[in-house]
């Protein structure tokens, strides 16, 4: 008899020129459910101008189990990141 | 003091407090949690424009008395908000209709304040009206999704609009305080409103596969004070701390 509605994963911008952030998940049974409870669940101490929402299973994440293949061979690659330049004294803020 | 203002205030402010007296009770309790916290906001809006009237009307009266005395000190008889909003939270049906119900009021109540001759009631209302607005948003989709739902959700809404229709009428009746305060630009004239209320409570039953129940008697009493029997229980749970504890606070 009981029924879960799906999960819904919820992104809030907090300020106009900022990303939205993913703030967390709720449950609905629509797109337009999943707006008003995230309107209710997430902004209501005024975090937000702009909401997200998005249902979980269309996210595509990494297998933690690959992580091995995908991040380890980034560990020991300090050569990408551009450190290596000397900077004019002029050039200020880098 | 001016008593015809402070017996209006107390009739738009009793409705606000009543009401979001009734949503609290949620807290913890709703359906689900987005349910839960999307009631217990609706409340929280509803307290937030109570404590606006409250102190205007403590303002009105000048005899020292504060908002919270106004809000928790008064005998039974003595608020006027209307049967409807005191009416208990039977289920989540009876809870959104008693909503939807009184949001379409309250959102086209509170466009006609907006054009008061009284600044202070002019200002709580523009400030009011968005909120007011998303409830009936929120309670209309609510009304849609559940009638037009499953059998069963649809028969408990049409079982609660069945039960809830005969408290309707009692939002356009006129005490002598409203009708003093018409006569000077302050009130707003509820007569006025009723057949835009009714074509938009229809509208929405429609879309809702509901029925508009065909009712000619009606129930009123809270505007002047006489209530349902429901609503010496609400009450005492609103004041037990300050009965218990007088001057109380936290």
């Amino acid at each position: 008899m009981k029924k879960e509605w799906p999960l819904w994963e919820v992104f809030v911008r907090s300020k106009n020129g900022l990303e939205h952030r993913h703030f967390g998940s709720l449950h609905a049974a629509d797109a337009e459910m999943a707006m008003a409870n995230a309107r209710d669940v997430y902004t209501r101490r005024n975090e937000g101008v702009s909401i997200w929402v998005v249902e979980s299973k269309h996210i595509v994440a990494s297998n933690p189990e690959n992580n091995g293949e995908l991040f380890e061979p980034a560990k020991d690659k300090a050569y990408r990141h551009p450190t290596f330049y000397d900077l004019p004294d002029d050039v200020k803020h880098m | 003091m001016n008593s015809s203002l402070y017996k209006y205030i107390l009739g738009v402010a009793d409705n606000c407090l009543i009401l979001g007296q009734r949503l609290g009770e949620l807290c913890g309790h709703g359906p689900n949690l987005e349910t839960d916290i999307a009631c217990t906001n609706i409340s929280l809006d509803l307290f937030g424009q109570v404590r606006s009237y409250y102190q205007y009307a403590a303002k009105v009266a000048g005899d020292n008395r504060t908002e919270d005395d106004i809000a928790m000190l008064r005998p039974e008889r003595e608020y006027v908000n209307v049967l409807l909003v005191e009416q208990p939270n039977t289920d989540f049906a009876f809870t959104i209709v008693r909503q939807f119900l009184f949001d379409v009021y309250h959102y086209l109540f509170l466009n006609e304040l907006q054009k008061s001759k009284d600044e202070t009631l002019h200002a709580i209302a523009r400030k009011s009206s968005k909120e007011v607005s998303y409830h009936l948003r929120f309670s209309s989709d609510w009304i849609k999704r559940l009638g037009d739902g499953t059998e069963e959700s649809h028969n408990k809404m049409q079982n609660a609009f069945n039960e809830l229709w005969k408290y309707t009428d009692e939002l356009f009746h006129l005490t002598d305080a409203d009708l003093d305060m018409i006569s000077q630009g302050i009130a707003v004239d509820t007569r006025g409103l009723k057949g835009e209320y009714y074509s938009i409570i229809t509208e929405v039953i429609e879309e809702a596969k509901l029925k508009t129940p065909d009712l000619k008697y009606f129930q009123k009493g809270g505007k002047l004070g006489v209530h349902t029997e429901h609503f010496g229980y609400l009450l005492s749970e609103l004041q037990y701390m300050q009965r218990a504890y007088p001057k109380m606070q936290w």
